[in-house]
């Protein structure tokens, strides 16, 4: 069972990588690349590190390729994306795909009153909980946390330099 | 059970990808993603030594390396949109001023 998921999702993430290299248009390696992330999230959460597999799609697919996608908007070069023929069958996928999505949505929350939670103790102390990860990060990792925060604050007045325009 | 090797195949097949693509590929921000593409082959292989040998450390240094490519991604950007202003182009091959 586990193999057969791990090998679901080594397909998905390689198969998605390629596609990235393989698009002449960056918005759709963009997309390809958040299917990489998404499906190396589900990997994360067979290897119990359920923390990181959240952070991977909230920090990472969430707000670093929304950041990449607005770039890619922004400098919109004709030249680099050729026109691409609208594919009309498309869009009667979308019907389908928002049935599985809405009965995904249902299905979680009709089932999410039957989960027991795992006795205190135990949960707490396994590797990969947001309470393992917090409390090695601010006794044992407490410093290379904190240069990460000088790293940030240095970023973001990168960042406001470079992208500034220049007063002319 | 999983075994270890498989992550760490997965995890070199990932890297390899994003390598060659950082190579081949022409546009900027292609390359740019094709970088983030390889961080993410190495945060697994982290994930899945953390996981196999009961070390939180693993975990929490994959945590960084996503504050770290967040960063990156901010100041990139800012590089990429200042070429682009200068240059009208997002093709790596029209800036090449320090090149020898």
């Amino acid at each position: 069972m586990e193999k057969a998921v791990f090998i679901i999702f080594a397909i998905v993430a390689v198969g998605s990588a390629l596609n990235l290299i393989a698009q002449r248009n960056p918005l759709y390696s963009a997309l390809s690349l958040i299917g990489t992330l998404a499906s190396l999230s589900a990997l994360y959460v067979t290897l119990h590190a359920q923390f990181i597999a959240a952070m991977q799609i909230i920090v990472y697919a969430g707000a670093i390729m929304v950041l990449f996608v607005f770039v890619i908007m922004l400098l919109n070069t004709p030249e680099d994306h050729p026109e691409i023929e609208k594919q009309q069958w498309l869009r009667y996928l979308a019907i389908p795909f928002a049935a599985v999505l809405i009965g995904e949505a249902l299905y979680v929350f009709r089932e999410i009153r039957n989960i027991t939670l795992p006795a205190q103790g135990e949960a707490e102390h396994a590797i990969g909980t947001t309470w393992s990860i917090g409390t090695n990060l601010f006794t044992q990792y407490l410093l290379p946390f904190e240069a990460t925060s000088v790293l940030i604050l240095m970023a973001i007045i990168g960042a406001i330099v470079l992208a500034r325009r220049e007063e002319s | 059970m999983v075994p270890l090797s498989w992550y760490l195949i997965l995890s070199a097949a990932l890297f390899t990808i994003g390598a060659v693509g950082v190579i081949v590929k022409r546009n900027v921000i292609a390359i740019f993603l094709c970088i983030e593409l390889m961080l993410n082959g190495a945060n697994l292989a982290l994930v899945a030594l953390s996981g196999f040998f009961g070390d939180i450390g693993g975990q929490l240094f994959v945590f960084i390396v996503m504050t770290v490519a967040a960063a990156e991604a901010a100041v990139g950007l800012a590089i990429i949109i200042s070429i682009f202003r200068t240059r009208e182009s997002l093709n790596v091959d029209d800036a090449d001023t320090m090149k020898l």
